[in-house]
C-alpha cells in the first residue's frame, strides 16, 4: 500500500503557494476522490479499506481547507510555525477601537427595544463590509508577496507575519459583522452561513 | 442412495441489494445488467408496508400480513417505527399519543415498545421489515443475500443512522453503506448522462423531509448542501385529516372513536385513501363504515390545500437554508427532482416549482426511485458501476461540550464525508485517570439546544500533575455519516482506550446480545422442528412394527431376532420424549435395521399371498 502524506499540499501534489488555481484544485479533488473513495474499496481487504478511509478524510479535509483562502492561509501559517491564537483575535485592533465602542452602544439600544438604532446599525454594517473588502485586498497583495519570495526566506517569513496580523484583524471584523447581522435579523443560528469567504 | 455436491465455484460473489427502509413503505432492489430493478415479493408486489405485528403465537410478521393485523390487532402492531429510530422517550411524547401501541415503562435512552407481553426496540422492529425484504430478495434471486446498502433520510443524525445500521445487523445483513435518500434518488435519475449541472432533490416522504443540492460533473455526484426535517411527512397530513374526521364523528355519532384502536386505524385508512384521491380528483369523500355506522364527508381539493398549506410551507424553509449553504440562488438550479409519495400532491409540486423556478422531474415513480438508487450504489460498491461516484456530506455540525455549557464546533455541517478533526485534551486535577468528552450534533451554540450524541470516556490516562497529560482525540465521520472516535497519548504515542456511551440507542454490547439471542432463537426453533419431525418418524415406525408383530412373519422370526426388535422398540420409546433429535434419529435407525429382515419376510409373504390363487397357465 502506498504511503500517505497528511500534508494537504503534498496530498494534492500542489506547490506551497497561497494563491491557488481553484479550477485545478477542484480537478485534482475529483481525480483523487475517484482513486480513494471508500466506495472503491468495498471488496478489498480491511487494511486497504482503512487506508482508503484515512486517505479520503485527508482529501476532504484538505479540499475544505485549501479552497477557502482564509482557511488556506491559516493552515499554511500553522504549518510554517505562525499559529493564530484564539486570544489574539479578541484584542481590538487599535484603528477599530472607536467603532467598536459605538457599535456596542448601538447593539445595547437595539436589544433594549429601541428600534431607532437600526439605521445606524445598517450604516455600521456597510462600514464593516467596506473594511473587510480592504482587508481582503491587503491579503491578496500579501499572498502574492509570499508566493514570489523564496520559501523559508526572510521575505517569506515577513509576509507570513504580516498575513497573520491581517487575518486576525479580519477575524475581528467578521465577529463584529456577525453581531450586527444577528441584531438586525435574529434568525435561527441553524440558518446562519458557515463559510467565511474572501 | 448417493448424493451429489454441486459446486458453483468459490469466487462467485453474491449480490448486494439496495434497500429503501421507508416510514410507510419499504422496497428492495438489485442492479441487473440492464439497470436497477425492484424485486417483487412472491405474490408479485413491489411494496412491503413498513408494518410489523406480533402474532398470537409470538412471531413477528412484517409487510402485508402485518397491515391486515393493524386493523384487527392494533395493540400488537407497529407502524411508522422509523420515526422512533435513534430517539429517546422524551422526544416522542407528542406523536406517541397517535400510535396504538404502547411504550414500555422502562424506556429511557432507547424506546421499548410493548407488544403483547414482549418488548421490542425500534431497531428490532425495523429488522423484521428488513428480514422480510431479505427473504423476498433471496426467493427472487434464488441465492442467499447477506450484504445491503440501506437508505436513510439525509438529515438523520448519528443516533438515527446507527439505529438503522443496528437494524441491518439484527436482520442478518451486513450494511456496506448507508446512503442518503435524496442522493440515492439522484443516482437513479441518471441525470449525469445529460450534462454537468446543479440539481436539487426534494424528498417528501411518509415521515421525513429532505432537500439536497448536488453538483454533477462527469459522473461525480457532489452534494453541496443538505437540509431537512426528520419529523415532517405525509404522516402529518394524515394526522391532520384524522383529527378533523375524529371531531366530526364525535359530533355525528356522539362517540369518541379515538379510544377505539381498530376504529382509528380504519379511519386512518379512509383519510389516507381520500388524500391519495385528491392528487387526481378535484373532490372526494372520506368514507368509513364501522360497526354498523357510516361516516361520510366530502372534501374538495381547495379545502385540502388550505388545510395542508402550513405543512407544505414547512418544507420550504429548509430549502431556502440549503440554497444559502450551497451559496446558490434558485436560478442557478438546473433541474429539480421529486422523490417520495407526498410529492404526488399538486400543491407540493406547485410550491417547489415556484421556489426553484423550474418544472420538477416526476418521470420516475416517486415510491421506487430511492430503492432504485440504492441498487445503483450497491452496484458501485460491487464494482459493477464504475463511471459514477457519490460524494456526500454530513447534515449536522459536530461539536464538543466546553466550559459553561457551550458547544465548540469541530466539523461543520455540509462537510464532505469522510471528514475528520483532531483536538487535544488534558487533565484538570493532579493524577486524574479519566477524561470525559461530551459530543453533540446541531447548529446551536449551547449544549442544551444541541442533540447529545455520546459521551466518550478516555480511560487509564497516565497519572500526571494537572494539565501535563496531552491526549489527542480524533473525530472521524465515515462515509455512512457515523462518528468514530480514537484517542492517542501524544507524549507516549500509544493508543488510548475509549469507552463509548451513546446518549440514544443501543450500545455495541446490547446489539451483540440481541444478535446472539436471535441466533439462539433461530437455533432453538430449528432444533424444535427437527425433534418434532423425528417424533413423527418414530410414531410411524413404531406403529408399523406393532402392526408387524401381529403378522405371520413375526412368528416366523427366530427368538433372537424378536428379542432385538423388542429391545430396539423399548430404546426408542425411552428417548421419545427427549429433546435431542440426534439420539431420536439414532434409535429410529437402530429399529429400522433390527426390523429389516422382518420387513423382507413380510414383503415376501405378501407377494406369495398375492400370487396365491392366481392361475398360471
Amino acid at each position: 500500500m502506498p504511503e500517505l502524506s497528511s500534508d494537504f499540499y503534498d496530498f494534492f501534489g500542489l506547490e506551497r503557494k497561497l494563491n491557488l488555481d481553484e479550477a485545478e484544485l477542484q480537478r485534482r479533488f475529483y481525480e483523487l476522490s475517484r482513486q480513494w473513495h471508500p466506495d472503491r474499496f468495498s471488496r478489498k481487504s480491511a487494511p486497504e479499506q482503512a487506508q482508503a478511509l484515512e486517505a479520503t478524510a485527508i482529501l476532504n479535509d484538505g479540499y475544505r481547507t485549501l479552497r477557502n483562502p482564509v482557511r488556506r492561509a491559516e493552515y499554511l501559517l500553522k504549518e510554517e510555525g505562525f499559529p493564530i491564537g484564539e486570544q489574539r483575535s479578541k484584542d481590538v485592533p487599535p484603528e477599530l477601537l472607536e467603532e467598536v465602542f459605538e457599535l456596542n452602544m448601538m447593539l445595547e439600544e437595539l436589544k433594549g427595544g429601541d428600534d431607532s438604532a437600526r439605521p445606524q446599525l445598517e450604516t455600521a454594517k456597510q462600514n464593516f463590509l467596506g473594511l473587510r473588502e480592504g482587508v481582503d485586498r491587503e491579503i491578496e497583495t500579501l499572498f502574492s508577496k509570499y508566493d514570489a519570495a523564496e520559501s523559508q526566506s526572510e521575505t517569506a517569513k515577513q509576509a507570513l507575519h504580516e498575513i497573520r496580523g491581517v487575518l486576525n484583524r479580519r477575524r475581528y471584523i467578521e465577529n463584529l459583522l456577525r453581531d450586527v447581522n444577528r441584531a438586525l435579523d435574529p434568525i435561527d443560528a441553524a440558518a446562519e452561513p458557515i463559510d467565511e469567504r474572501l | 442412495m448417493g448424493t451429489f455436491q454441486i459446486d458453483f465455484g468459490e469466487n462467485r460473489t453474491s449480490k448486494i441489494v439496495g434497500i429503501d427502509l421507508g416510514t410507510t413503505n419499504s422496497l428492495v432492489a438489485v442492479m441487473e445488467l440492464t439497470g436497477p430493478e425492484i424485486i417483487d415479493d412472491p405474490e408479485g408486489r413491489k411494496i412491503v408496508p413498513s408494518i410489523v405485528s406480533l402474532t398470537d403465537d409470538n412471531k413477528l410478521v412484517a409487510g402485508e400480513p402485518a397491515r391486515e393485523l393493524l386493523l384487527t390487532r392494533p395493540e400488537r402492531t407497529v407502524y411508522s417505527v422509523k420515526r422512533l429510530m435513534g430517539r429517546g422517550v422524551q422526544d416522542i411524547q407528542q406523536e406517541i399519543k397517535l400510535f396504538p401501541f404502547r411504550v414500555a415503562e422502562d424506556s429511557e435512552s432507547v424506546i421499548k415498545l410493548k407488544l403483547g407481553n414482549r418488548t421490542f426496540t425500534p431497531p428490532e422492529i425495523s429488522a423484521a421489515v428488513l428480514r422480510q425484504l431479505k427473504d423476498n430478495a433471496e426467493a427472487a434471486l434464488g441465492e442467499p443475500v447477506s450484504e445491503a446498502v440501506i437508505t436513510v433520510p439525509a438529515y438523520f443524525n448519528d443516533a438515527q443512522r446507527q439505529a438503522t445500521k443496528d437494524a441491518g445487523r439484527l436482520a442478518g445483513l451486513e450494511v456496506l453503506r448507508l446512503v442518503n435518500e435524496p442522493t440515492a434518488a439522484s443516482l437513479a435519475y441518471g441525470l449525469d448522462k445529460r450534462k454537468d449541472g446543479v440539481i436539487a432533490v426534494y424528498d417528501f416522504g411518509g415521515g421525513t423531509f429532505d432537500i439536497s443540492i448536488l453538483r454533477l460533473h462527469e459522473g461525480i455526484f457532489e452534494v453541496l448542501a443538505t437540509n431537512g426535517d426528520t419529523h415532517l411527512g405525509g404522516d402529518d397530513i394524515d394526522n391532520l385529516l384524522l383529527h378533523i374526521a375524529l371531531e366530526d364523528i364525535q359530533s355525528e355519532w356522539g362517540q369518541d372513536l379515538s379510544t377505539d384502536a381498530e376504529g382509528v386505524q380504519r379511519l386512518r385508512r379512509a383519510v389516507v385513501h381520500a388524500k391519495e384521491q385528491l392528487s387526481f380528483l378535484p373532490e372526494t369523500n372520506i368514507d368509513l363504515a364501522y360497526k354498523g355506522k357510516r361516516y361520510q364527508r366530502a372534501i374538495d381539493r381547495e379545502l385540502f390545500e388550505r388545510l395542508i398549506a402550513p405543512i407544505v410551507e414547512r418544507t420550504l424553509e429548509p430549502c431556502r437554508a440549503c440554497l444559502l449553504d450551497a451559496k446558490l440562488t434558485p436560478e442557478q438550479i438546473d433541474e429539480v427532482v421529486m422523490v417520495g409519495g407526498s410529492t404526488r400532491i399538486p400543491l407540493v409540486r406547485a410550491a417547489v416549482e415556484r421556489l426553484f423556478k423550474a418544472k420538477p422531474h416526476t418521470e420516475l415513480n416517486p415510491d421506487e426511485v430511492v430503492a432504485l438508487g440504492a441498487a445503483v450504489q450497491a452496484g458501485i460498491l460491487a464494482g459493477n458501476v464504475e463511471d459514477k461516484l457519490l460524494l456526500d456530506v454530513t447534515p449536522l455540525s459536530l461539536g464538543i461540550e466546553t466550559m459553561g455549557g457551550v458547544v465548540s464546533k469541530l466539523i461543520h455541517r455540509n462537510s464532505t464525508i469522510p471528514a475528520s478533526a483532531t483536538e487535544s485534551f488534558t487533565t484538570a486535577v493532579d493524577g486524574q485517570r479519566n477524561v470525559l468528552i461530551h459530543v453533540l450534533q446541531g447548529e446551536r451554540e449551547l449544549v442544551k439546544d444541541c442533540r447529545s450524541l455520546a459521551r466518550f470516556d478516555l480511560k487509564d490516562v497516565d497519572p500526571l500533575p494537572a494539565g501535563l497529560a496531552r491526549i489527542e482525540v480524533r473525530f472521524l465521520i465515515d462515509a455512512n455519516g457515523i462518528l468514530n472516535v480514537t484517542a492517542r497519548d501524544a507524549r507516549t504515542g500509544k493508543e488510548q482506550s475509549v469507552e463509548v456511551k451513546p446518549s440514544y440507542g443501543l450500545t455495541e454490547d446490547q446489539v451483540e446480545a440481541m444478535i446472539r439471542e436471535s441466533f439462539e432463537k433461530a437455533e432453538e426453533d430449528m432444533r424444535e422442528r427437527q425433534v418434532r419431525e423425528a417424533r413423527v418418524e418414530a410414531d410411524n415406525i413404531l406403529a408399523a412394527t406393532a402392526k408387524a408383530q401381529k403378522s405371520d412373519a413375526w412368528a416366523a422370526l427366530s427368538s433372537d431376532e424378536r428379542g432385538s426388535i423388542e429391545s430396539a422398540v423399548r430404546e426408542l420409546q425411552t428417548v421419545y420424549n427427549g429433546n435431542d433429535h440426534h439420539v431420536l434419529n439414532e434409535k429410529i435407525e437402530a429399529l429400522n435395521r433390527a426390523t429389516q429382515h422382518l420387513a423382507e419376510t413380510m414383503m415376501n409373504t405378501a407377494v406369495r399371498g398375492a400370487l396365491k390363487g392366481t392361475k398360471i397357465d
